[in-house]
């Protein structure tokens, strides 16, 4: 009988993953599509580095970071007590890093699309900052605002080097589908490995298509480059 | 009374300049910003607006200060109560007509003019589409309609009839004079199509390179045109016994011009130079 754990704390890891993600983002990306600032570029570059750095260095890092032995990771534990390295909340902040681009990008792309002068008509209107955002310009990214949350989401299922360095595989609390994919195999037990693969192909497949579908074309200019590479 | 006097580096058609524009305008006037595309009008309406901040100046309406760049002073655009119609209409697609208009009122208003404006627009039956839907001098009017939303006393008009074809354009010239008496408004526009400034407006001002070049009514500037300017480089420079002949090449024709030897003397082969050209005889070459 196949254990349904790991598979349920891979789709709970996604969605909190993407819903905290969706928040950090929205500012991040709106900072970056309308800021004159000269650290934009450094900061777009910071952003789209989990695209290309294997996700065993973020891991890595994030591991040292992380650690009880390290000044962060010490503070964490004694403050608030908190344990980033082998848990769950360590895989999301994790997942977090390494899925932030598959967020960021579309949403500063959707925004940067928009004409200037809806802002502007807005402002000249008397409308605040705020307001503009939430009735104008958040509205009229929609097909953006969806293709980043499933990025991040299809992304976050397909992690598996992050995961790996940052949580280890304890069952029930860092054994996502993908760990329990490669332990399987480990084990010589291709039977198992196939079923949570083929569970996660077909609803990996389902979510994407249902994007194009949506939105139709929107998808071509956006940047589903790199697949999930782990 | 509108008195602006303002200075900011900019990019204009031909290159990098400074944007040097100082005018006085009073109440309900109707004015018209004229000039060539990349010469500044459009900054003009930007810094009035507030969307763009000069890098000197001050700008003064009704003696309120709304930009004094030595005393730190720059209203937000959100404070400045103006009308801005947008070239691209700006609408927002999200919403109904309704719904961009109602968008636009202030809670704090004393008086709702949208019914009034609806009205005087004819936007009656357009009120529930979206602007995607709506064509080109519908958008318009919407747009117009909901600039005046929150009564402003000053409205701003970016080159707004010039994607419309020409009978829609009469038609909404004839919307907004309607308008800018009906409230009161002190109408600033930003255009280059002669016919529609000579229907409309009640002054010009012509700018040329970021500078206010000149000013007056609009059958002064534009009806008794006695001379104009050709730009052209000299080809050659002939010098006969009576008088020195030069050789301009003017776009793609070739002309001569006698001059004094005291001016010739100043010029030579590859200068480009202006020729004014004072009372032209014009003549209808189909007849």
């Amino acid at each position: 009988m196949l254990d349904w754990q790991p598979l349920f704390l891979t789709f709970k890891l996604a969605f909190i993953t993407t819903m905290l993600l969706l928040v950090v983002s929205l500012p991040l990306a709106y900072w970056l599509a309308y800021t004159k600032s000269k650290a934009k570029p450094i900061v777009e570059t910071l952003v789209s580095m989990p695209l290309v750095l294997p996700p065993t260095v973020l891991g890595f890092y994030l591991l040292l970071v992380f650690s009880p032995n390290s000044t962060l990771g010490a503070w964490l534990n004694e403050h608030l007590g908190i344990r980033m390295v082998f848990s769950f909340m360590g895989l999301v902040v994790g997942s977090m890093i390494y899925s932030l681009p598959f967020m960021v990008q579309p949403i500063q792309a959707g925004f940067a699309k928009l004409s200037p002068s809806l802002r502007e008509a807005a402002y000249v209107l008397g409308k605040s900052k705020w307001t503009t955002f939430r009735k104008v310009l958040l509205p009229n990214i929609n097909p953006a605002l969806l293709t980043g949350i499933v990025l991040a989401f299809a992304h976050t299922i397909g992690e598996f080097g992050v995961v790996l360095m940052i949580g280890g595989n304890i069952p029930g609390k860092t054994r996502v589908a993908s760990i329990a994919i490669y332990d399987e195999v480990e084990s010589m037990n291709y039977a198992a490995a196939n079923q949570y693969s083929l569970i996660l192909f077909a609803i990996t497949f389902l979510i994407l298509l249902s994007v194009y579908l949506l939105n139709g074309g929107y998808f071509k200019s956006s940047l589903l480059k790199s697949p999930n590479d782990d | 009374m509108i008195d602006i006097n303002i200075e900011k580096e900019l990019l204009f058609a031909s290159g990098e300049g400074q944007l040097q524009i100082a005018f006085q305008l009073e109440q309900r006037k109707f004015l018209t910003l004229y000039g060539a595309s990349g010469a500044g009008k459009t900054s003009i309406l930007r810094i009035l607006a507030g969307l763009m901040t000069p890098d000197k100046g001050k700008i003064i309406i009704d003696g309120v200060t709304w930009l004094d760049i030595t005393n730190k002073i720059n209203l937000a655009p959100q404070k400045r109560n103006i009308g801005f119609l947008f070239q691209d209409y700006a609408l927002f697609p999200n919403m109904t007509v309704e719904e961009n208009l109602l968008f636009a009122l202030n809670k704090k208003q004393a008086k709702n003019p949208i019914k009034d404006l609806v009205e005087l627009m004819d936007l009656g039956n357009l009120q529930h589409r979206k602007p995607a839907t709506l064509s080109g001098g519908q958008q318009q009017r919407v747009a117009l309609a909901r600039a005046l939303v929150q009564q402003p006393k000053l409205l701003l008009l970016d080159e707004p009839l010039s994607a419309l074809d020409v009978s829609m354009r009469n038609k909404l010239q004839a919307y907004l004079l309607q308008i800018h008496s009906a409230y009161q408004l002190t109408t600033i526009l930003v255009s280059h199509d002669i016919p529609e400034i000579m229907k409309i407006s009640e002054e010009v001002i012509v700018v040329e390179q970021g500078k206010i070049i000149t000013r007056g009514t609009p059958s002064k500037i534009f009806k008794n045109q006695t001379s104009f300017t050709l730009k052209g480089t000299i080809q050659a420079i002939q010098k006969d016994v009576q008088a020195v002949k030069i050789i301009v090449l003017v776009g793609t024709e070739i002309i001569e011009i006698r001059v004094e030897s005291s001016t010739a003397n100043k010029l030579s082969v590859g200068d480009i130079i202006s020729v004014e050209v004072l009372h032209p005889i014009i003549r209808n070459m189909v007849l």
